[in-house]
């Protein structure tokens, strides 16, 4: 083990400026699909927010029992998708009209009797705000006899829901390929590297040494060249990041898993990279 | 020590690099291997040391089976050898020291006694007193005094020499010369690929001469021959 960290750490001395252009295209590569990343995980989060939004209203008839309300209210929440139903009463449906829709406040405050039905609002389960739960939801709802009608905004659901469809289709097709870019750019510059010492692996190879041997060294080399180049893509990502928070907009940074998984990729793409362009070498020699 | 017996070597391109060679290379012995350039010197040093395959034939040496070694027993056959080239192959950014310990510890060996081994070749071959200098700081006949040392430092039973004088001006070739006779007469058998027939002339070492990857003469054979006749 000594032996293989002294001959990675040989390396680096020997080859600083190779070593540093290795780090730095391994920071860039990562740094782009990272950036992508970080708009993928922003633009998620927006449509989070949006589906926050979905509810299902159920209305109820008029003169409706509490306990057979309360009742219900247990029976909806043990839906599957059910996060939460809460019941809104006649009265206060009525004093959220007021309170929301100021410009009727005084056609609400001549009322003699409330027109407003008492509702029972149903919110979904994060993985269930699309338009099929919904819909499967709604129809449970219109099965109890006290339900007058359901209201969902169909419309909008869907076309959430196609939005989605699309931001994960178009972030999946282009982070694979921002990714695949980066595996190539970053393999090409391992290669590189290893090409570099070509001479060096044949003399090991006379010598007597084992292919494990010759090979230990690179991939230490190379997983800490993916592990610095990681590092630094995090930390020109972090300085994106701010500059955008400061000057543009508020947005998110990744979570402490993403960006750990973001650094953990470059390590093992350097140390895949290594690991394929010293075999392929070594076959030749 | 080492067998040949009717050996081809084809390349895909190059057609029979050696044709049907036999011979045999006794524990101790010093063997030149001559011939014109392209003759097969070199190629017959490769299959010995498995840096080619054998296409046909059987090689065996230093107890290995080479014709149909494995790609896991080469190391441990190199180790049993010493090779040394025409253009050195020193690590250019290593000292003298270094480029010989790196031999030993490719082979695993005890990191307290490398030290004590490195120098004591270095002695022997006459540049203890450079042993921190980088090759580029050295001359050629004492790179060439390095590579040997690095040949030596595992002890080999063989040391296979391919053209090691050939960049070297005479005084350094003699001198490196004497070194290859000093280590044989300590017990290594050596083969000496050479195509310089005033080194071969100097000493009375077997000669085995390559023409078109064919043997053409063998000393011993030669002098078997004469002592048949002689009445």
């Amino acid at each position: 083990m000594r032996l293989v960290v002294r001959e990675a750490a040989l390396a680096f001395r020997r080859a600083p400026l190779l070593s540093a252009l290795s780090v730095t295209t391994i920071a860039f590569s990562l740094f782009v699909v990272t950036l992508f990343g970080l708009v993928a995980v922003n633009l998620q989060q927006g449509l989070r927010a949006v589906a926050e939004r979905v509810e299902v209203v159920a209305y109820l008839l008029p003169g409706t029992p509490v306990e057979t309300v309360t009742l219900a209210l247990k029976d909806i929440e043990a839906f599957p998708e059910v996060q939460s139903a809460d019941f809104v009463s006649e009265d206060q449906a009525l004093a959220r009209a007021r309170a929301e829709l100021v410009e009727f406040r005084d056609v609400l405050q001549e009322l003699e009797r409330n027109p407003l039905p008492a509702s029972i609002e149903v919110r979904l389960k994060p993985h269930y705000r699309d338009a099929a739960s919904v819909d499967a939801v709604a129809e449970r709802l219109r099965g109890f006899g006290f339900v007058d009608d359901v209201r969902f905004g169909r419309d909008w659901v869907e076309k959430l829901d196609r939005l989605r469809q699309l931001a994960g289709a178009v972030g999946l097709g282009v982070g694979a390929a921002f990714a695949a870019v980066a595996i190539i750019i970053i393999g090409t510059t391992i290669r590189m590297a290893v090409l570099h010492r070509s001479r060096e692996i044949a003399i090991m190879r006379l010598v007597g040494a084992t292919d494990g041997f010759v090979r230990r060294p690179f991939l230490l080399e190379g997983a800490l060249k993916g592990l610095a180049g990681g590092l630094c893509a995090m930390a020109l990502c972090y300085g994106a990041y701010a500059a955008i928070n400061r000057w543009l907009l508020h947005v998110a940074f990744l979570s402490r898993t993403q960006a750990l998984a973001v650094v953990g990729f470059g390590t093992l793409i350097g140390l895949i990279g290594s690991a394929a362009s010293v075999g392929r070498h070594l076959r030749h020699v | 020590m080492i067998k040949f017996a009717s050996v081809f070597k084809a390349f895909p391109k190059g057609g029979l690099a050696v044709k049907d060679v036999t011979f045999h290379i006794a524990k101790g012995e010093f063997a030149f291997l001559t011939g014109h350039s392209g003759a097969g010197k070199s190629t017959i040093l490769k299959l010995m040391y498995a840096g080619e395959p054998v296409t046909s034939g059987e090689v065996r040496v230093s107890g290995f089976n080479v014709t149909a070694i494995t790609r896991r027993e080469v190391p441990r056959l190199r180790r049993r050898l010493g090779i040394v080239f025409q253009d050195f192959r020193l690590l250019e950014d290593r000292t003298a020291e270094e480029n010989v310990a790196f031999a030993l510890e490719v082979t695993g060996a005890r990191w307290a006694g490398i030290s004590a081994r490195v120098m004591r070749v270095l002695t022997q071959v006459g540049l203890a007193a450079k042993a921190a200098a980088y090759p580029r700081e050295l001359s050629g006949g004492e790179q060439q005094r390095v590579a040997i040392a690095r040949a030596l430092v595992n002890e080999p039973l063989v040391l296979l020499a391919d053209e090691p004088t050939g960049n070297l001006d005479e005084r350094a070739t003699r001198g490196v010369f004497q070194l290859l006779r000093d280590i044989n007469a300590g017990g290594t058998a050596v083969v000496m690929a050479t195509h310089d027939l005033d080194l071969v002339r100097q000493a009375p070492y077997r000669v085995l001469e390559l023409q078109d990857g064919a043997l053409v003469y063998d000393s011993q054979a030669d002098e078997a021959h004469d002592q048949a006749v002689s009445p």
